[in-house]
């Protein structure tokens, strides 16, 4: 944001009496972007968990609206759009329709400290990953406003099993991105990129073991922060009918879908930013990114984006893949499952990692010499999971129906 | 910096518009018919029994003040872990892992304490004391 700023200043050579007026329009402009940003994304992402959901289980998923299914999500939309928004009698009228609201903005405001390339980026606050934790939060209240305000048991319940969820796995969801600001050094998200490097070694997931355990913590506490399979216990289907949702229709319905799956961005972002080394490019340092000018500046822009942009895709591949494996977890595990495993490890391990930090740090010997034999270990999880995928397809290779482009 | 702020405002505003917005259009275009069955709460398809405005379960309130608890434990801790790695290239990083060890171990005793209690466990093991057995060839 400040770059564009910055850039339409100079090419049109603004006096400096309008440019505060630029700023505040550009900035406008540019939320409105994000909105439409966050709302695609979360059509693009129901439309390739569909798919992927299809694939999984050997059929073909929507394939109708537009090229390969592509414009499903838009139908969907124009759909909810024109559905009768019915408010039951019994519930508390401007509360239930002001909840939707809480959730949306509550997500959406995440994704202002969240970058996509070095200068593409709504805002880079000096408190960015404390904000993105702070600011998801909000939705929350909108969980449990839904679920008081719909006057049903289904919705109370539902609300009120979010509630805890998502309360109980912030600690761990936080605690595991503490290793990131501790070896940053600061909060800001660009900041936290820029001190890692564009290869695996110099990703901070590969800092140590406890990193790699961390980094799994952080993905399960993520899970659960956006009620995925198998945290969706706030709406599971078959028990709760929909959880706090249970009678919205129409497009406060649907908002409530946009903000849950604008989450996965927030939440594979982060571990992105924080873990997976962000829009660092291989063999290009951040000072040789920041000393480019006009061609190799936009070539520098686009290949940080495309780095970006393919390391979300595995993430979230990741997500929609274990939420077409797992079964959903009972609500008395779920509690078992943060407050007597993910919170004893992830104390544990950041102890490790503050005396790790003090015995081997970043720059010595034995620091890298322990990143190299991380990422060792890491491309050897990433070979047993292909592995694995070829060994299942090839088992089940006469059932499966692996013909990409229908 | 404030600049960056506004940005925040701006994108809380636009996520405001864009429900907002939407719902506008769509009332333009959406059917309005209300009728008292349709307008009932969902229960399975049979009129509701009494009010969802209850009571609830008093657990919830125990793990919201874990919870809390543990979220003033971060606040404080994040701003530490920014200047650790100054403590450390300062030479005072030993100094700082303790302060921070001490810190953190006062707050695990207190997870510690509310797992002995049990208050972790969703359905709670209320401890009775044995039932009085009848003893045999004593009817009672």
């Amino acid at each position: 944001m400040r770059a564009l700023v910055d850039l339409l200043n100079r090419s049109f050579a603004v006096p400096a009496v309008y440019q505060p007026y630029l700023a505040a329009g550009v900035i406008f402009v540019l939320a409105f972007v994000i909105v439409v940003f966050a709302a695609v994304y979360s059509g693009v992402l129901i439309f390739a968990e569909r798919r992927v959901a299809g694939r999984i289980m050997s059929r073909i998923g929507p394939n109708r609206v537009g090229p390969h299914g592509l414009l499903q999500f838009v139908a969907d939309a124009v759909k909810l759009i024109v559905k009768e928004d019915i408010i039951p009698d019994a519930s508390d009228r401007p509360l239930y329709r002001f909840a939707p609201y809480l959730m949306t903005m509550g997500v959406f405001a995440g994704f202002v400290v969240l970058p996509l390339s070095p200068h593409v980026i709504g805002a880079d606050l000096n408190i960015g990953l404390l904000y993105v934790l702070a600011i998801t939060a909000i939705a929350v209240v909108g969980v449990l406003m839904s679920g008081w305000a719909s006057n049903s048991k289904w919705s109370l319940f539902g609300g009120m099993r979010s509630a805890a969820q998502i309360v109980s796995y912030e600690i761990p969801n936080a605690l595991a991105l503490l290793p990131g600001v501790l070896l940053a050094g600061t909060l800001s998200t660009q900041a936290i990129i820029r001190a890692q490097g564009g290869w695996p070694w110099e990703w901070y997931v590969f800092h140590s073991p406890m990193m790699l355990a961390l980094f799994v913590i952080y993905f399960i506490a993520a899970l659960a922060e956006g009620a995925r399979i198998p945290f969706d216990l706030p709406e599971g289907e078959s028990e709760l009918v929909a959880g706090y949702f249970t009678e919205y229709t129409g497009f406060r319905f649907a908002a409530y879908f946009v903000g849950e799956l604008a989450h996965t961005w927030i939440a594979g972002s982060l571990a992105v930013i924080v873990f997976l080394g962000g829009w660092q490019i291989p063999g290009v340092s951040v000072a040789e990114i920041d000393a480019a000018q006009g061609g190799m500046l936009w070539l520098y822009e686009a290949l940080a984006l495309a780095i970006f942009v393919l390391k979300m895709i595995f993430v979230v591949f990741l997500m929609i893949q274990l939420r077409w494996t797992l079964p959903r977890v009972r609500v008395d595990q779920m509690m078992v499952i943060c407050w007597k495993y993910l919170l004893p490890i992830t104390f544990v391990a950041l102890f490790l990692i503050l005396g790790f930090m003090l015995v081997w740090p970043w720059e010595s010997v034995g620091g890298l010499l322990w990143r190299v034999a991380m990422t060792a270990v890491g491309l050897g999880v990433v070979v047993v999971y292909f592995w694995r995928v070829r060994y299942n397809i090839v088992a089940a290779r006469d059932r499966l129906y692996l013909k990409f482009w229908i | 910096m404030e600049l960056d702020f506004l940005a925040v405002l701006a994108v809380f505003v636009a996520g405001f518009l864009f429900v907002f917005l939407t719902l506008t259009v769509g009332k333009l275009l959406r059917p309005h018919n209300p009728y008292p069955d349709k307008n009932a709460t969902y229960e399975c398809g049979e009129r509701p029994i009494g009010e969802a405005w209850i009571q609830f379960n008093p657990r919830f309130y125990l793990i919201a003040l874990i919870f809390l608890i543990f979220d003033v434990e971060i606040a404080f801790v994040f701003p530490i872990a920014t200047v650790f790695k100054r403590f450390i290239a300062e030479g005072n990083g030993v100094l700082a892992f303790v302060e921070l060890f001490i810190f953190m171990a006062v707050l695990l005793l207190g997870l510690v304490y509310v797992w002995v209690k049990g208050d972790l466990m969703w359905v709670k093991q209320i401890t009775r004391p044995a039932p009085v057995k009848a003893e045999p060839g004593n009817p009672t």
